[in-house]
Order: structure tokens, then sequence, then C-alpha cells
């Protein structure tokens, strides 16, 4: 039986479906490998959160005093500029973890995570990961092979920030894809246009409103008008 | 008609994650099939297509020059 290990916080639920809890776990790449009696005896150091839409979970800056696994629903993990400006750096999905790196660390919260919508967490503390880690070396192998996966994803995010000119792809497809006066219409989604533009969708979102704020297109509800056609068209690198 | 998100119903495999996330009660799980209920108040957010991890969810946008 899993259990609180520590004093119970508001949303912290004490579990009580052994079977249920070890199907979780034994998904999780984290415990990947491990036998029914070890993930057993894991659980015991597991507690579980509920968490509301909209809440923060974790607020970037705060030390870093546990990682979560997400059971239910999805998390956003953001940094917000000091102009107010949020980047999502990635939305947590069932069985995927946050907030490892500053646990293992032992530093502060890199990020702030915020519940989409009605979340369930598993969490383990950062005393009771040191123990885990003592105990099973295997653990260490998976966590290293996790670490791995998040640092190539934040490569390519760095990526994509620093070098790619991913308004400029974005402008041209735009305009590629207006629909003209002969009444032909074009339907794109953002995965569409970020896979035209070779990056993450996430940086589409971050283009379209860069393009908005500059005044050269209006987003509408299920449209994209294209209010300055001249911008961006020099913006696309494309002369008239 | 309001356009609403567009669901491939053979590649939803009805885990619910966009349900979790949509803040206007927009869809539904029929039969363990997501399913889209017209409404004005979805406002187009996309995080539905966002958050499916099998790409059945599709949020177009009409692309068009102002006159």
């Amino acid at each position: 039986m899993f259990c609180l290990c520590a004093a119970p916080e508001r949303g912290d639920i004490i579990l009580d479906n052994m079977a249920v809890e070890v199907e979780f776990l034994k998904s999780i790449p984290y415990f990947a490998g491990f036998s029914p009696a070890e993930l057993d005896s894991i659980g015991k150091r597991i507690f579980e959160k509920v968490v509301a839409r909209g809440e923060i979970i974790l607020f970037e800056g705060e030390p870093a005093r546990e990682l979560y696994f997400v059971v239910s629903g999805v998390v956003k993990v953001f940094k917000t500029s000091a102009e107010g400006k949020e980047q999502i750096l990635q939305l947590i999905r069932p069985g995927e973890s946050f907030n490892d790196v500053p646990v293992f660390g032992g530093g502060s919260n890199l990020a702030s995570a915020e519940a989409m919508g009605p979340v369930v967490l598993y969490g383990i503390r950062k005393s009771d990961l040191e123990i885990m880690l003592r105990d099973y070396p295997r653990l260490a192998q998976n966590v290293i092979q996790v670490l791995s996966q998040r640092i190539e994803h934040l490569v390519s995010l760095v990526e994509d920030l620093s070098f790619r000119h991913v308004t400029g792809r974005l402008a041209k497809i735009l305009l590629e894809y207006a629909g003209d006066k002969s009444g032909e219409r074009h339907w794109l989604t953002q995965q569409d246009m970020a896979a035209m533009a070779g990056t993450a969708r996430e940086m589409i979102g971050r283009s379209l409103k860069f393009l908005e704020e500059e005044g050269v297109v209006r987003l509408e509800r299920h449209r994209i008008v294209i209010k300055d056609k001249k911008a961006l068209k020099e913006m696309a690198g494309m002369a008239d | 008609m309001i356009e609403m998100p567009v669901i491939d119903q053979a590649k939803c495999n009805g885990c619910g994650l966009c349900i979790s996330v949509c803040s206007c009660q927009a869809l539904v799980l029929v039969g363990n099939v997501v399913t889209a209920v017209e409404t004005t108040d979805c406002g187009w957010c996309t995080l539905c297509e966002a958050v499916c991890p099998t790409g059945a969810i599709r949020c177009l946008y009409e692309i068009v020059i102002e006159e």
C-alpha cells in the first residue's frame, strides 16, 4: 500500500488500489525492469496529489523538493519572462515526469508547472529519492536515460530559439496558403505549419503571437487574417 | 454551423486528455471516442490538439488576406 511519507498537504490522498498503482509504476520509464516486489517497496515512498485546473504545482525559483509523475491529465511546464511572456518548455502527459533536474541537481525549480485540467500526480520527495537511488542502482541507470531524453528535447528547443528563423518561414507558409480571389481556401493546423517549417508546434504558436503583436496578422477563431501582406513578404524574404 | 476542432475517430484512443484541458466543455466521450459539441464558447485555444497523443484532433485555420 502506498502511503503519505510526510504530513498530508491539501490535495494529497492516500492510495488504496495496489494493482493499479503497480501497473502504473511499471509503465514509468524510471521504474522499467523493476520486479513487483521492488515496485511495492518503492510505492511506500510515493504520495499522490490531486490538482485542479489552473493550479500552480511548482513555482520557478522555489527550492526543488519533489519530482512528480503525471498519472492523469496534462501539466504545462513553462518559464515566464520579466515582461510576463510565457515560454512553454514541455507538456507533460501521463507516465512522464517533471522537476527531475533541479531535484537531482540540488537547486531550485527551473520552471513553473501548472495543471491544464484536473490532474493526478505521484510525487517523490528528494530525500526519499536519494534513498531509492542508493538502494536500487537500476533506478540510476533509468534516470540517466530519462535525463538524456530531456536534454535532447531542450537542445532541440534551444536550436529553434537560437538559430532558426521560424517567423520568416511561417510568414512564407502563410503567404503560400492564403486564400486567393479565385475562392480557393486552404486550411492548416499549427501542427501542419510546424511540420512545414521544420520546427516544434510550440514555436509556431509563439511566432503567430509575435506576428499578431507586430500587427501583421490577426488571429481569429479558426482564421489567420493577413493584415499587412507587404510586411509579411518582407519577413518571408520575398521580393514584391 | 459552428466550426469545431476536427476529430479523426479512427485515431482517437479515448484517453480523454483533450477533455481534461478543454475549459469550455466542447469535447465529450461518446462510446470511448471523443466528439466535439458545437459551442461558441470554444475560443480555438488549440490545447486539445496540442495534448492529443495520437494526433487525432485538428484545429484548422483558414488563412485569408484582409481586403
